[in-house]
């Protein structure tokens, strides 16, 4: 079966210094793979090559049967991959719906508008004139992750959607990703999380230090590999 | 009633700075690029008008329209082609390259119409004016001129805060890293904020070509003004950018009226006491 996305032996600088070392990762139509690893593992850099924000020119890097290596971020995004990046890094002078709105420049057609959005996440509907800037940090997060989905995207990067929220608000965002996966929409979150990675992905994959040391079928890994994977330690 | 009339002379002259500030606020806005040349640009349109009515024959409000959509047009392509390959993190390139450009244009300018003073005649308007009270005259020019900038100004507002276009933009100035990730192309964005600054520039450009005399080298100091009106306005704010015009026009008509020399110098003044006591501008966004 084709795969959605597909990376072959992915590397990246910055500077001098490497950042991934060689990632072997695909992912399938409608599929949700968690990446889980430490600080500096990769991650990120991994989902800022994807969307083009690092340079991938002369690599193998695949979305949808189409190379996007070194491809504009805005042209990766037009053939339908969003990103909710890290920080949310929300537009603070523009309003929580302007902030939606703005993510359907570069829309494809779809199940998502303004309106199904604020129905996702109803907190946002009574504060949507609101300036984005001024809501809590669990609000910003739906902000983000709606601003990413207005675009109708196959597949949706979430770079720590957790990060930095309480509890119960990390479950109402993760609430959010059934309804978001009914779509047929596949996901890639980066979650720090390790029971939050293995509840809602078909797939984990742990980056250590640049490299994917571990991936598989929650079911299929024993708590203890991906310890040795996230950690790289090696238990007897 | 002599200060009344040095406050209405001088808020209808701020109407034409806020409008040579505006279009340098919006550059600035929307991708932290500073145009030394912006100065250069009004006298352009200054001359490109002057052209369409003295040697086309066209009527100055057909004039104005032609040179607004040609310096739009030229904006957008000029910041396409030459303008978008200097900005960055660095804020100096694009310093120095339209600093270069300011040269070429006032010697570009000497060489096809030579150093001489000209000005575009506005009919009857030249001198008509309306009388109120005693001893106050509002000339029906300068009146017309600060209608159009506050027209201008307010469909700025409009633009800004009311459209697709406006939201993207002001999405642009707060992150532009992040826009691309919404499938925005920033080149396009930022040449359309040009367009637009250019058109307003235009529209500066003609209101000078009518007000008074002009020649190739008057660039550099109207940018002097309008980076004035900018920073005692505030960035960031369309309105601040009016109150910062008037407050230099109100300035040097007091000058003025003090002594014909110290006109400048006024402006200049009430400028620095703006820098020393509010860094920011008075009405700039937290």
């Amino acid at each position: 079966m084709p795969m959605l996305l597909e990376t072959k032996a992915l590397t990246a600088f910055y500077g001098d210094f490497q950042a991934l070392f060689g990632i072997d990762l695909s992912v399938a139509d409608g599929e949700t793979v968690a990446i889980i690893g430490a600080n500096g593992a990769g991650k990120s850099t991994f989902l800022r090559a994807l969307t083009g924000m690092r340079d991938t020119r002369g690599q193998t890097l695949r979305f949808a049967g189409h190379s996007i290596a070194g491809l504009a971020p805005e042209r990766v995004h037009r053939m339908g991959l969003s990103m909710v990046p890290e920080g949310r890094r929300l537009f603070a002078s523009l309003s929580v719906e302007e902030n939606l709105l703005i993510g359907a420049s570069g829309r494809r057609g779809g199940y998502w508008t303004l309106d199904t959005v604020l129905a996702l996440f109803p907190a946002l509907q009574e504060r949507r004139h609101h300036g984005g800037a001024e809501l809590s940090g669990g609000q910003q997060q739906m902000i983000a992750i709606g601003r990413a989905l207005m675009s109708n995207p196959r597949l949706l990067l979430c770079d720590e959607i957790s990060l930095g929220l309480a509890p119960k608000v990390v479950r109402e965002i993760y609430a959010a990703i059934p309804m978001i996966r009914d779509q047929g929409t596949a996901l890639v979150i980066i979650e720090q999380d390790i029971q939050q990675a293995l509840k809602v992905a078909d797939r984990v994959a742990c980056f250590q230090e640049g490299r994917v040391t571990l991936q598989g079928a929650p079911a299929d890994l024993s708590l203890a590999q991906i310890k040795d994977a996230y950690f790289g330690t090696e238990t007897a | 009633m002599e200060i009344l009339n040095l406050l209405i002379q001088g808020t209808l002259l701020g109407g034409l700075y806020a409008l040579f500030a505006a279009g340098l606020a919006l550059m600035f806005g929307v991708m932290r690029f500073i145009n030394i040349a912006h100065g250069d640009f009004i006298v352009v349109a200054a001359y490109l008008l002057l052209v369409a009515v003295l040697t086309l024959g066209l009527p100055p409000l057909v004039g104005i329209g032609l040179v607004t959509a040609l310096m739009a047009g030229s904006g957008y392509l000029g910041q396409r082609v030459l303008l978008n390959r200097v900005l960055g993190d660095d804020i100096l390139p694009p310093v120095l390259v339209t600093f270069g450009l300011s040269i070429i244009v006032q010697n570009a300018l000497m060489e096809g119409f030579s150093a001489d003073s000209q000005r575009v005649p506005a009919g009857s308007f030249d001198t008509a004016s309306l009388a109120i009270g005693s001893g106050i005259g509002i000339g029906l020019l300068p009146l017309a001129m600060f209608l159009a900038a506050l027209g201008v100004l307010g469909v700025l507002h409009v633009v800004f805060f009311r459209t697709p276009l406006g939201r993207l933009l002001r999405a642009t100035a707060d992150d532009p890293q992040i826009v691309p990730l919404m499938g925005v192309n920033n080149a396009h964005t930022f040449a359309l904020a040009t367009a637009i600054a250019s058109a307003v520039v235009a529209i500066a450009g003609t209101m000078l070509a009518m007000k008074t005399n002009f020649d190739p080298t008057v660039g550099p100091s109207r940018l002097l003004f309008a980076f004035e009106a900018v920073i005692i306005g505030g960035l960031g704010n369309i309105w601040g950018v009016l109150a910062g015009g008037i407050i230099l026009g109100i300035a040097q008509a007091i000058g003025a009226q003090i002594d014909a020399g110290f006109q400048i110098l006024a402006g200049h003044i009430a400028f620095l006491l703006v820098l020393a006591i509010r860094p920011r501008g008075l009405f700039a966004k937290s």
